[in-house]
């Protein structure tokens, strides 16, 4: 019996990172990152927009190799991605773009998984026919259909209107509640990332370091806007106490 | 409709100009469909029709098949792209009469070096094509197929090759007519048969009837492959992009 403790640890440790612009100028974007997750935890990293949030989940999901450091992902099971854009193939519909990565996936997963998307309707459309929202959700489905053990959401969120926005957030926690997933998700949006995680990591600014770690102990459905914003004005007020350097970018 | 005027004004053109002109000179269109159904009627067109397109389509696969393949590589490595690109200009610059005489030449006057030499002048616009197809292939992409473990042939059939498709359409547009002329070339050096044998006979008894027979008749078999295979098979790979935009 492996030890079941073990199953989507993800353990990230990152000496460095930098980047060598167009004009051969080198900058940092990483230094000294330190993360750990336990299996099953919802994590969410928040920090300034060009603080390095996105590089950080690239170098989990091994797209970006030139670091200097560490990085233990889960040794048995998938990973799932959903990328900003939602990198949908236009040229497949959305049923097909979901079933190509998960060819396995039994026919009432995917209609189980649709339906829990409201995408039933949208199965036979091509991505080019679908609002960015609708977008979004098809690339979720696809990042949930391999059954990943960990989840990697870039934005999840980001440029949706706000009720819109609301409503995936709300779909998002309870398919990632209902799931054994570890799931890390990154956006400059503190109280989309109180409603979603367990685990909040605050970031500075460039290059990236973990200023602080926010434990949300009370169960997802039981944050009020009351608590919602009673943790968003304490970590205002942790933030003008000096631990996060203004930007000045 | 507007191309079925043009055409009948084509022909219009050239029945006006016949009238003018000895028959030996430039035979009406009337004259030149009698040589087809003659051809027709004996069995000859058929045949040679036959061989051509067999050859045609050979060196049209030859060319298509090992273009991408190189094309694909080149786009994609930087070191092939280097070391590849002078064999390249070489090869797009070399004429094609050169590479079939030396085809034969090394080869005998054998079917495969005239297959071959057609293959190679084909070869390179291919490559060429294809290879800014792979070069603009979109990476965010690429990502997700790495980040969801695509296999490769899932990868190359899903994401590069629709991806690539404009590039090979148009490599394969200009492929197929390119290839034809060349085929005729290599049958009137050194085939026995074919349109281009056919047309080199007709050439020494300045039977201009017979050129033309022969000609129209091929251009009306590739009039019918683009219509009836190259143009359902477009349509079909770009459903998508009829309904979205």
């Amino acid at each position: 019996m492996p030890l079941a403790g073990e199953f989507g640890q993800v353990e990230v440790r990152i000496a460095q990172k930098s980047f060598t612009s167009a004009s051969g100028e080198r900058f940092e974007v990483l230094r000294d990152f330190k993360l750990s997750l336990g299996h099953h935890q919802v994590a969410a990293l928040v920090g300034p927009s060009g603080c390095g949030k996105t590089t950080i989940l690239r170098i989990i999901a091994g797209l970006e190799t030139d670091f200097e450091g560490t990085i233990t992902r889960p040794l048995s099971g998938k990973l799932g991605v959903v990328f900003q854009e939602p990198r949908l193939l236009p040229w497949r519909t959305v049923e097909d773009n979901v079933r190509l990565v998960a060819p396995g996936l039994t026919r009432e997963a995917l209609a189980s998984l649709f339906r829990d998307l409201d995408l039933e309707v949208h199965r036979l459309h091509y991505p080019g026919e679908l609002s960015l929202g609708l977008a979004r959700r098809v690339a979720l489905a696809r990042a949930l259909a391999v059954e990943p053990s960990l989840l990697l959401l870039d934005e999840p969120l980001v440029s949706l209107d706000e009720a819109l926005a609301v409503r995936l957030r709300d779909q998002l926690a309870a398919l990632i509640a209902s799931r054994p997933i570890t799931t890390l998700l990154v956006t400059h949006d503190l109280e989309e990332a109180i409603r979603l995680a367990d685990r909040i990591f605050l970031l500075s600014p460039r290059p990236a370091q973990v200023i602080a770690e926010i434990p949300l102990t009370a169960p997802r459905s039981a944050r009020s806007e009351r608590e919602v914003a009673r943790i968003v004005s304490e970590v205002a007020c942790r933030m003008t106490g000096g631990a996060l350097r203004p930007g000045h970018a | 409709m507007v191309r079925l005027i043009s055409l009948i004004l084509l022909l219009a053109t050239w029945w006006l100009i016949s009238q003018f002109v000895e028959p030996q000179t430039l035979p009406g269109p009337d004259r030149v469909l009698g040589a087809i159904a003659a051809q027709m009627r004996s069995g000859d067109m058929f045949f040679q029709l036959g061989v051509t397109l067999a050859r045609v389509l050979a060196a049209f696969t030859i060319a298509m098949a090992a273009g991408t393949a190189i094309g694909l590589l080149m786009g994609r490595v930087k070191l092939a792209d280097r070391l590849g690109d002078p064999w390249l200009i070489v090869l797009l610059n070399l004429p094609a009469l050169v590479i079939i005489v030396l085809a034969f030449i090394w080869g005998g006057l054998t079917e495969i070096a005239g297959v071959l030499a057609v293959a190679i002048n084909k070869l390179p616009n291919t490559v060429v094509t294809v290879r800014e197809g792979a070069r603009a292939l979109d990476s965010g992409l690429n990502e997700m197929a790495t980040v969801f473990a695509l296999s490769r042939r899932k990868y190359m059939w899903h994401v590069v090759l629709p991806q690539l498709g404009p590039f090979l359409a148009a490599a394969g547009r200009s492929g197929l007519s390119l290839v034809w002329k060349i085929v005729l070339i290599v049958e009137l050096l050194g085939r026995p048969n074919g349109i281009g044998f056919q047309i080199g006979v007709a050439f020494q008894l300045f039977d201009v009837t017979l050129i033309l027979a022969y000609a129209l008749a091929f251009v009306a078999v590739i009039l019918v492959i683009e219509t009836a295979v190259v143009q359902p098979i477009e349509r079909r790979a770009s459903r998508w992009r009829i309904r979205t935009s």
